[in-house]
């Protein structure tokens, strides 16, 4: 079908598979993420999902596949044939990683400003006032008052961390951005905002994003696709929607049978 | 005429595992095409279909079996067939929908959801804006919530913000869902006053409606959903 973009994909996954000693971690794993696509993996804890993400951002090498990504210049690469200087170059600029627990993603004991400004740093730019304002820039834009940017994350609240979070990894403007349950315990009305931020930031931006979270209403805001994973497996995938509203295989019945109506 | 869409063949069932792999047949053997500038309605009592014939065209609902048949430009995509990117590309472009049940998003003001379609096939924001405070308008929703997150407001406003938000950008089909249920007769005037005016650019709609007036005065043709029935079959 040609009347459709013809551009190609950012990230092609070939036959993944990941095994803990003899135990499956996520088993024959393919899929094509174009840009401005945002790709939900669902699954219950255990599932493999967290293994799949960590192996396609290159944090865990998989047993087998190959995972190929469109570098800046158009040229594929096999992800895991990079150097070790450019695969960290992708991680520092290219790409971004939002944790579940914004510790892990954050620099605890720096402040505000510099947790943002440490990734402008590491692409090279050196002009103080131009890093400080591009910081200061991008808290707002996460909503996080000017007077908090010479603060450290200590002192902020679980839903602001999330958002630092978010706005350290998206200053460089990354083109793909891979998240683990970013609105995991977070209570519902910081969960709503930071949705909806998220929303709009990925839309203005047309990032590509790969999201592993258990909240199906997560993954219907946010996804244009979703992948359902099950013991290792992708069980059942397609439009978001679709997969929601007329679920197939047994199992994604069972979830979506299983959201709590308010 | 020339001829929007096309269903040939056009089979459902849900099997319901939770249920002992329960097989529901829904409709079999749909056949029918909608031109240019033509309202088809769907009939048939509740149950019948009518919904998963329109939910199947846009995509929401997987085809089981024959082929929906869409012409976009000079080109005919077949929605059965098509990959989720080039759904929600058809979605963009070529297909709306307009039904009753707004999915609301927290933080994003009533004009905002309306203009949102239109702003996506490439119009300003202001002309989106100024388009959707028309619309609103026109549909009487009162000037005070235009800048609110519809989440708060009254079943029948939410209906009307969804209403506005379906017709508001330009789609060569339409998919109409009961957009008149529950609304007063000073509105589904309007909405069928909408509905002509894209049925003169030359809209191919499909649509399910209860409302026995609204129904006879845009209706061009009516299909009795229950002769697709599989029941029979079975």
């Amino acid at each position: 079908m040609n009347v459709f973009q013809p551009e190609a994909p950012l990230l092609q996954v070939h036959n993944v598979t990941r095994y803990y000693g003899d135990r499956i971690g996520c088993l024959d794993v393919s899929f094509d993420l174009w840009p401005g696509e945002v790709l939900a993996i669902v699954g219950e804890s255990g599932s493999g999902k967290t293994t799949l993400l960590n192996c396609l951002s290159t944090r865990l090498a998989p047993t087998a596949g190959a995972i190929e990504y469109r570098m800046r210049d158009g040229a594929m690469r096999n992800l895991y044939q990079l150097t070790e200087a450019e695969r960290r170059l992708l991680m520092r600029t290219d790409w971004g990683f939002v944790h579940q627990n914004a510790a892990d993603g954050l620099r605890m004991n720096v402040s505000a400003g510099a947790n943002v400004g440490e990734r402008l740093m590491a692409v090279g730019d050196r002009h103080y006032g131009n890093i400080r304002s591009t910081a200061d820039d991008w808290l707002g834009r996460v909503e996080i008052e000017s007077d908090r940017i010479d603060d450290d994350p200590r002192s902020f609240s679980g839903g602001m961390r999330q958002r630092l979070q978010i706005a350290r990894n998206l200053v460089t403007r990354p083109r793909l951005v891979f998240m683990d349950e970013p609105t995991g315990g977070l209570d519902v009305s910081v969960q709503a905002r930071l949705l909806d931020l998220l929303r709009r930031l990925v839309a203005d931006l047309g990032l590509s994003v790969v999201i592993v979270t258990h909240d199906l209403a997560v993954a219907r805001l946010l996804s244009h696709r979703i992948m359902v994973m099950r013991h290792g497996n992708v069980i059942e995938a397609g439009l978001t929607d679709q997969v929601l509203d007329d679920p197939r295989e047994p199992y994604t019945q069972l979830l979506v049978s299983s959201i709590l109506q308010v | 005429m020339a001829v929007r869409l096309y269903l040939n063949s056009v089979g459902k069932t849900f099997t319901m595992h939770l249920q002992g792999g329960t097989v529901i047949p829904v409709v079999e053997k749909v056949e029918f095409s909608v031109d240019a500038g033509e309202c088809v309605v769907l009939g048939g009592p509740s149950g019948a279909g009518k919904s998963s014939i329109l939910k199947m065209i846009y995509g929401n609902y997987r085809c089981d079996q024959g082929q929906i048949l869409v012409t976009v430009g000079d080109e005919i995509v077949n929605v059965a067939g098509a990959k989720p990117r080039d759904i929600l590309k058809l979605r963009s472009d070529t297909i709306g929908y307009v039904s009753q049940f707004l999915r609301t998003i927290p933080r994003v003001s009533a004009e905002d959801v309306v203009a949102e379609p239109l702003i996506a096939q490439g119009s300003s924001e202001e002309e989106g804006r100024d388009k959707a405070r028309t619309l609103l308008a026109r549909l009487n929703v009162p000037e005070r919530l235009w800048t609110l997150p519809p989440a708060t407001f009254s079943g029948g406003e939410q209906q009307r913000v969804n209403i506005a938000r379906g017709f508001i950008a330009h789609y060569p089909i339409l998919l109409l869902d009961e957009p008149t249920a529950s609304l007063d007769a000073a509105n589904r005037a309007v909405v069928v006053r909408l509905v002509e005016e894209k049925k003169a650019q030359g809209v191919a709609m499909v649509g399910i409606l209860h409302d026995q007036d609204v129904r006879q005065e845009i209706a061009d043709r009516i299909i009795d959903v229950t002769s697709f029935s599989s029941e029979v079959a079975a």
